[in-house]
This record gives structure tokens, sequence and C-alpha cells, in this order.
């Protein structure tokens, strides 16, 4: 924006509905982008909480071995629900439903995304999948127990409601393309004048690549899905073995997908870090054209590595290479992107604020998470700890250690713009120290296990682990602890939190320039971007806090 | 926008953009691509896997009635072109007469495609049938391949005359017009890919020999 | 846009294009469908995904306007086929060798 004029006290988009309704109808109804977003915070988060519950279980259980507090099956359910929630109802749309719909279009200078009735349709649809999923729990037949790949031929053979689970993926799966094709069409067409392709704040180029995955990939988890049951249902041979089918075809039909899923997972948060970043170092970012291509190398070699999931599958030799050379490749584009943020930090006048520590966090787990990938991406090592507590701490470190800290990265920056609140920034202080250490506590011993051969989906093990084991037990009461404290006082802030300004932080993109909350139509007029994205002279013309 | 702001803020902003529709459009598109994409992929697996069994199992399927399709889509393609360059020139009552034409063409479509289905079953082949589970495994996969992959694209026709049928009263209703008719090139978008897919099926089940 | 949008409108094919381009289509059916009687051994499947694609072609420029349309959609066509292409690629490396 030319100038950094903060308009005159507009009502947000909490007092002016975009429909003629008022009170709930409001915002069931809505077609606001914002109030859409913070819908999907409340769900997503509901859903945040349970998975979590479900994962503190999960490591009682394992407190001491042999049956602690349930039986085999009723583990084997918790596991696959808790991966099935956490990633289908969770991490994948996380971060592109709630901030990518809060601020994308806010980010660009547009009032909307392109399509909003559609963008609240994606939302209903997300939210009868996750119906689906509760109620796949509860009718007869008992909740799933094939872990969260449902593989064949196990997924065709058990007796559980397999069909409704996956049919609720399907459904989710198409929510995630509607919100896709949404923000695809919304950066292509609605950008501000003089929002050139480079002037764009690089969340919104990690959530634009992040759309093309989604609408890239995820039809084929769709087909995939449809097919176990269509073949369930009907007994239709395709994947079944018995009938001439191949599981290892599925395996690579389910990657196909699940893979550059994991992009669509971690690439908005590494959006959010390049935002984060630069704010809090008062600095232009370093190597603004290598960080937003990168985004598009990510989105599209992260398509190539699917069957480094399968190398002990029994699929050809010749695959096997070709595979691990390619999952070496994308480590290249992610090895830029952690350069150019500490680049960033170099000589930077760095403001160590809550957000900006929960990317410390970040950088933090997400290298472990990323080295222990390159161990299991190489043929010979992954042999020795493939379904080994290794994989489940290298996915925890890149998921929760990546995606999950910047979800809560994400929502420590942008909490005042959302709510016009400031949460207790002492609480958020030490919550990020918390976090930190209860996340190693339960996470690094899997890594030692997983090498000295403790398999995954077990409800039991052998006493030697039992150290171990105790110690990633008492590792997910704090992390679990800090997570609903954290969940406390945030919302204790919406109601009695300071009221924040419309610039907290010091911040230039373009939701820095409206008040916090922002109004209905995000601008009273839509502003002629002439800066670079992270000009910080603008700051000079710009309120902002200090 | 600037004096408008207080007025925009009640009733949502109109902003009508045909391109971006299209691209959405578009975009919608390419994930049915890859969604048949997936079964194609299934397809050539198993294909390569159980050659000559897929030979085998095609003889059984009438490649007249598969020929028979193919023109009807063709044409039935045709048709909603036509309808598009009817309603540019102003021509309401070409522009129904064609999509009426098409909803009829898609109609015999799925009604030959009820009588070639019905015609397997009377044979014993479907699927868990005794007769069916006596074949090699590579027939009962083709078998299997051929219910799925058809019968998805029927569904796709059914969805793409429901949505046809749409586009038939808002042309009646004036709200599709010469210089608003970015629905009616949406539908189309959609019908044409229809057509395309059933390009590829056609020669991979009734032209194996 | 408004521009663009006159632009879209002037190239818009008429009425005689569209059945000649139906036309078209027919004769590679009854092509195709001849060639399929005919044994070519292993070139067999390549002919008729050749005359598929081909048809496609048609489809996709004309009657999807897909030619006259922005030029960004031909980029967006090129990467959804791509990478429809490389997914097959790298299947079959495993399906090929296994």
């Amino acid at each position: 924006m030319s100038n950094g004029t903060i308009a005159i006290a507009e009502k947000s988009f909490y007092e002016v509905s975009t429909n003629k309704h008022s009170g709930i109808l409001s915002w069931l109804l809505t077609t606001d982008h914002k109030r859409i977003g913070i819908m999907y915070l409340v769900t997503i988060a509901f859903f945040f909480l349970v998975g979590a519950t479900i994962g503190l279980f999960m490591r009682l259980e394992l407190l001491t071995p042999g049956r602690t507090i349930m039986g085999a099956q009723t583990y084997n359910t918790l596991f696959t629900l808790h991966g099935v929630i956490m990633i289908f109802l969770f991490i994948i749309p996380g971060l592109p439903a709630i901030f990518g719909n809060f601020f994308l279009p806010i980010q660009i200078g547009a009032r909307d995304v392109a399509f909003p009735r559609l963008n609240l349709l994606s939302y209903y649809i997300y939210v009868i999948g996750a119906i689906l999923v509760l109620v796949s729990l509860f009718i007869p037949g008992g909740p799933i127990d094939t872990g969260w790949t449902f593989y064949i031929p196990y997924s065709i053979r058990t007796g559980t409601n397999v069909s409704m689970a996956i049919f609720a993926a399907f459904v989710l799966g198409f929510s995630s393309i509607l919100t896709g094709i949404n923000f695809v069409t919304t950066v292509h067409r609605l950008r501000a004048p003089g929002m050139t392709w480079f002037k764009m704040p690089l969340f919104v180029w990690a959530t634009y690549a992040t759309a093309w995955i989604q609408i890239i990939a995820t039809p084929v988890i769709g087909i995939t899905i449809l097919l176990v049951i269509i073949e369930r249902v009907f007994g239709v041979g395709i994947f079944d073995p018995a009938l001439g089918g191949d599981p290892i075809l599925y395996q690579h039909m389910f990657w196909i997908y699940s893979h550059p899923a994991v992009y669509i997972m971690i690439l908005p948060a590494m959006g959010v870090v390049s935002e984060i970043i630069t704010t809090f170092s008062r600095r232009t970012i370093f190597g603004y054209v290598p960080i937003a291509m990168s985004s598009l190398a990510i989105a599209f070699v992260g398509y190539l590595v699917w069957a480094h999931h399968m190398f002990v599958s029994g699929m050809s030799d010749t695959a096997t290479w070709i595979f691990s050379l390619l999952t070496f490749i994308v480590a290249l584009p992610s090895g830029v992107k952690i350069f150019n943020w500490v680049a960033t930090m170099y000589k930077g006048s760095i403001d160590p604020q809550v957000p900006f520590l929960w990317v410390m966090n970040f950088i933090f787990l997400f290298s472990i998470g990323g080295l222990s990938g390159l161990v299991l991406g190489s043929l010979a090592t992954d042999v020795h700890v493939t379904d080994t507590y290794f994989v489940v701490a290298h996915f925890h470190y890149v998921m929760f250690g990546g995606t999950g800290t910047i979800f809560f990265g994400a929502m420590h920056y942008w909490f005042p713009k959302m709510f016009g609140r400031m949460y207790n920034k002492k609480f958020a202080t030490i919550s990020v120290i918390t976090f930190f250490i209860g996340f190693n506590m339960l996470y690094f011993p899997k890594f030692i296990m997983g090498y000295m051969g403790m398999p995954r989906r077990y409800y039991d093990y052998l006493p030697k682990f039992a150290p171990l084991q105790e110690v990633s037990t008492i590792g997910s009461w704090i992390l679990v602890g800090t997570i609903f404290f954290i969940t406390g006082y945030l919302l204790y802030a919406l109601r009695n939190g300071p009221k924040a300004s419309g610039n907290p932080w010091g911040g230039v993109t373009l939701e820095w320039h409206i008040p916090s909350p922002p109004p209905t139509e995000n601008f009273e007029e839509i502003p002629t971007i002439t800066h670079e994205p992270y000009d910080f002279s603008q700051l000079k013309e710009m309120e902002y806090d200090k | 926008m600037t004096n408008s702001h207080q007025a925009a803020a009640a009733i949502p902003h109109v902003h009508r953009d045909d391109v971006g529709a299209r691209m959405g459009m578009w975009l919608f598109l390419f994930t049915e691509v890859l969604l048949f994409g997936g079964l194609f992929l299934a397809y050539s697996v198993y294909r390569y896997d159980y050659h000559e069994q897929f030979r085998l199992a095609a003889m059984d399927l009438d490649t007249g009635i598969g020929t028979l399709n193919t023109l009807i889509l063709l044409t039935s393609s045709l048709t909603v072109a036509l309808s598009i360059a009817a309603i540019q020139k102003k021509n309401k009552f070409l522009a129904m007469a064609m999509i009426s034409f098409t909803l009829l063409l898609a109609l015999f479509f799925m009604i030959n495609k009820y009588f070639e289905w019905s015609g397997h079953i009377a044979e014993g082949l479907y699927p868990k049938s005794p007769e069916l589970l006596n074949m090699k495994n590579g027939e009962i996969i083709f078998y299997g391949l051929y219910y799925v992959m058809t019968g998805l694209h029927g569904l796709h026709v059914l969805v793409g005359m429901a949505v046809l049928s749409f586009m038939l009263v808002f042309i009646a209703k004036d709200k599709i017009t010469f210089d608003n008719y970015v629905k009616l090139e949406n539908a189309g978008l959609y019908w044409h890919l229809v057509d395309l897919i059933w390009i590829f099926l056609f020669p991979l089940f009734y032209l194996i020999h | 846009m408004e521009h663009e949008k006159h632009e879209h409108k002037a190239h818009h094919p008429g009425y005689g294009i569209y059945i000649l381009v139906w036309m078209g289509l027919l004769a590679l059916t009854s092509i195709t469908v001849t060639v399929a009687g005919i044994d070519l051994g292993a070139y067999t499947l390549f002919v008729a995904l050749l005359i598929a694609a081909i048809k496609s072609g048609l489809v996709i420029n004309i009657f999807m306007h897909i030619k006259f349309d922005e030029p960004i959609f031909k980029v967006f066509l090129s990467l959804s086929g791509f990478t429809l292409f490389v997914i097959f690629l790298l299947t079959f490396f495993d399906v090929i060798y296994r």
C-alpha cells in the first residue's frame, strides 16, 4: 500500500454480517472468508484436541509393559483414529483452511476469495466428513482398525467399519479440492492493482503451491478409496490378491496422494515461517524469489517421491533406487528455504516475541525431523528402521514439530489480528518452553527405541524398552498439558485480553495495514501496491506499537 | 468503491468474472481427469500383467454397441458446442433445441449402456458371480475394471444430464443470455470432459483384439 | 478484463467449424474401428491411443475452446497432463522391472 494510515474506526467483520441474518445464522450462512476461517478454526481445533487426547491415552497404555488400560483391539482402533483425525481432520486442512482462508485474500488486497459460496460449501463438506468419521465409531461393526493407510488386503477383509471411515476421507478430500480450486483462482484473478506475482507475500506463494497439490493429488486418493469401497461392498475384483489384484498397486495409488499430502501440510507452515521471520527481524527476506520458487519446486518434486514409503513392500529394485534418488532431491528446495531464513535473520534487528520463539522451535524440531528423513530415504538404513518407532518419531518431528508447531506460531502471530485482543505474553513464552521440553521427551526416545527395534503399532513391548517408554509417556503429559494451557489462555484472551492495535508486531504485509479485527470488506478502498512485500521502510509511515 | 463501502458492507458486492469462473471449472476438470487417471493407471498396470487374459475377456464385449455409443457421445458434444454458438448469436430457440437434443442423445447412451450391462449380467458375468469366479484372475480384473470405469463414466453422464437440464431452464428464464453465458460454457466443458473420457475408454475396452 | 472478454468473444468459432470437427471425429472413429480389425501386433494399442489422442486434441482445442481461451489455461492443462504422465512413468518403473 502506498501509505500506511490505518483506516478510521470501521465496524469489524464480527459486527457486520454479509447476509441478512443475525446471530448464529449470520455465521452458519456466511460467505465472508474471515468468518469461514474462524468456523474452520473452531472445528479443527476441536478435532485437534480430540486427537491429542487419544494420543494421550495411547501413551498411557504404553506406560507399563503388558496391558495397562486397554487391550490390543482398542489400541489398534485408537492409533487408527489418532492418525485419521490428526491427518485428515487437523493437519491437512489446518493451515490452509484457517489461516489461508482468513489471510490469503487480505494479503493480496482482495475483498474475498473468488468463489465465496463454494468456500462455505467446502466448510460444510468438511463438517459432513468429520461427522462421518464420528458416526463410523458407533455403528455396529466397530471402529476402523486398519491404521490410517487402509492397506489391502486387510482393509477388505476386516469386519470393522472401514467403508464408512474411508468414505469420510473421500468427502474430506472433496472439501480440500474445492478449497484448492478457490485459492488458485483467487490468486490468479483477484490480486490488487500493482500486486504482481513477485510482490505477493510468501505465505500466499506457499498457499498457492499447496492449493495446486490439493487439486492435482487429492483425486487420486479419491478414486483409490472409492475402489476399496466398491471392492468391499460389491466384491468387484480390483486390488484383492485372491482375485488377481495387486496390493502394491494399491500402495502406489495411496501414496501418490498421501505423500504429496505431507507437502500440503508443511508448505503453508513454511509460508508462515517466512512471514514471522521477516516481521521480527525487521528486514526484508533474503532470497525472496528462491523461497517462492522453492515452494513450487517442493510441490512438484514432492509429487515424484511417493514410493519411498514402500521400499520394503516388494516393489522392483529399479523403482526403489529411482525413488530414493528423487527423495534426496526434494531435500534441496527445503534446504534453500532454511538457509534463506537464517540469512534473513543475519544482521536483522531481531525482536524475539512469542511468534518468533515458535519459529525457533520449528526450525530446531523440523531440522531433526528432516535429517532423520534422510536415514529413511536411504535404502539400506531404511530396511533396518522400517515400521519401527524411528518412523513414528520422524514423522512426528516433521508433522507435529513442523506443521503443528507453526499452527501455534501462526495462532500467536495472527491472534491479535483475528480477534482484536492480545494474549498473556508471559504465559505464551512459558508455553513455548514447556512445549519444547514435552515434545522432545515424548518423541526423541522413540528414535532410540526404533533404532533398537521397537516396532510401531504395538500395545505391548519388551521390558528393555520400559525406561524410555516411561520418559515418552511423561513427555506426553507435559505436551498435552501445554496444549490445553495454550487453549485456556487464548480463550481467556478472547474476552479479557487487552485490545490489540492494527499492527501490534510491526508487520508490513497488507493485513497489518487494516484494523484489528478487519472490517467486513477488508479494505475501505482496494489498495494499489507499490512496495515490495517486505519493505520495512513503510513502517515509518505506519502506526504500530513501540 | 469510495462511497459505496457502507452499502457494500451490508450487501455482498456483485462481482462478475467470467474468466475466473471458467478457470475454476477447468481446475475442477483436472481433478476429474486425475480421478479417472487413477483408474487408467490401474487398467494399464493390469493390462501389462494380464495381457492375454484381457484380450480374451474383451472378446465378449460388443464392439457395435461401443461404436454406436461413441458416435452418440461425439454428436452430443457437437450439439452442446452448437448451443453455445447459438446463444452467442442470440438464437435462444436454437440453443434450447440443441441442449434438448443433447439430453436425448445422453438418454440413448444410457439406454444402450443398460442393455449392454443387463446382457453381461444375464450371461452371469457380474461381480462375485460363480461364472466370473471360475474364470482366470486377469479376466476377473478385466470385468472389475470394466464395471467400475464404465459405471463411473455413466454416473458422470447422469450428472451431466442433470446439469444440462438446469441450463435448459436457465436459458428459458433468460438467466443465460448472449452476454452472460458462462454457466452454459462451464456445463459444456463438463459435458465435453465426459466425452473425452469415453474417447479413451472406447479403444481400451472395445477394441482389444 | 473487459478487453479480454471481447477478445474471447471475437474468436469464437461459428457453426461451420464445429460441424467440420464433428465430421473429423466421426471419421477418426471409423478409422480406429477399422484398424482394430487388422492385426498390427504390438502397434495395435499404440495406434488406438494415438487416434484417441488426436480426437481428444480436437475436442479440447475446438469444442472446449482452449485454443481461443486465456493462454494460462494451456499452461494449466499441460501441467495436469504432465503430472499424469509422470505418475504413469514412475509406477511403471516398478511394474515392468518387478
